[in-house]
């Protein structure tokens, strides 16, 4: 399986954020999205990652970027994992069907039954401009991430 | 794997100590309240003293403040003090007394180390350190740093094993490369 590639318009989206909720990818339209999909809620990898593009908030910002962070773990685990942490993004639970949109991405583990740890920059007009997958003991930071935002083309606000 | 490297160089607005022409450059991005930073700077501090005069040592603040609240006021009260002249006597100080980091704490510290405590106490209001902060924090980030502590052996990113032998060795290689 390999992750959508640039150029490729991103797979709709539509999950539940908290038990009554769903979020999808279109309300975003006409702001970059970052999507992150990681293995699961708690792992020290996981918890490192997000709490660094959690601090990174108002970086984020200035590209008026909203970011996604996708596992397969149910919403009150969610639930439970943000209020821990102090998380001020939204989680979606790709839970059922488990992982179809992990797998609509390209980066959803069949042996493991869990996402990758990948990164999707989403722009404005839903079309991928930027994807990476890193290992999966690996946090890739967010360099990555803010180079793509920064390489995106700026429409006026 | 590419090397990863520090995208700003080390420079004046950097705490060092050593000398600027040691033949090996240690940069960590450290958390005060981060666990693996309070071990780190036992590690650190041996190293310091197995290289002497061959290393030179730079710390760069990387608080990830949400999952430690004390962190931030931490890391400008290291800056704070160190306006002072007395950065790493408070940045030594912070990881000895890591389990007591918050106001009191550095309060405490800024007396026991003959700081002008007005001038102490009116930086952290107005939070004078924050953009110096927050300046290291983003050239972290740029830097590849996903997490803390992280370190840099001569502008190159260490992703080996945090223990005291494998970064002595690891440096002990560049110093020699360097010859």
């Amino acid at each position: 399986m390999a992750a959508l590639k640039p150029g490729t318009l991103a797979p709709s989206i539509s999950l539940a954020s908290t038990p009554d909720q769903r979020v999808g990818l279109s309300e975003f339209r006409g702001r970059p999205v970052i999507l992150v999909f990681y293995p699961a809620d708690w792992s020290p990898v996981c918890g490192d990652q997000l709490a660094l593009y959690n601090e990174l908030r108002e970086e984020f910002a200035k590209f008026n970027a909203a970011l996604l962070a996708i596992s397969v773990d149910g919403v009150w685990c969610h639930l439970a994992f943000a209020q821990n942490r102090g998380y001020h993004f939204t989680l979606l639970s790709d839970f059922e069907p488990k992982g179809e949109i992990a797998r609509q991405y390209g980066v959803y583990r069949d042996n493991d039954g869990f996402a990758e740890r990948a990164l999707f920059v989403v722009d404005n007009d839903g079309i991928i401009q930027w994807s990476f997958v890193s290992p999966v003991g690996v946090n890739p930071g967010a360099d990555g991430i803010l180079s793509a935002l920064e390489a995106l083309p700026r429409w006026p606000s | 794997m590419a090397v990863v490297s520090l995208t700003i160089p080390v420079g004046k607005d950097d705490h060092t100590q050593g000398s600027a022409v040691a033949p090996v450059t240690l940069v960590e991005y450290g958390d005060y309240e981060c666990p693996y930073c309070g071990s780190a700077y036992l590690i650190v501090k041996a190293i310091i003293k197995h290289f002497g005069s061959k290393l030179r040592f730079v710390f760069r603040n990387m608080p990830l403040n949400e999952m430690h609240p004390n962190a931030e006021l931490a890391a400008e009260a290291a800056e704070a003090a160190g306006a002072q002249g007395k950065f790493w006597e408070m940045h030594d100080a912070l990881y000895e007394h890591q389990l007591e980091l918050g106001p009191d704490l550095v309060r405490m510290l800024a007396r026991q180390f003959h700081l002008d405590v007005t001038r102490f106490e009116d930086d952290l209001v107005s939070r004078r350190y924050r953009d110096h902060v927050k300046h290291d924090f983003i050239s972290g980030v740029r830097s590849g740093v996903a997490g803390t502590p992280t370190f840099f052996i001569n502008g190159e990113r260490y992703d080996g094993a945090l223990d005291e032998e494998s970064l002595t060795a690891k440096m002990q290689r560049k110093i020699d490369l360097s010859k």
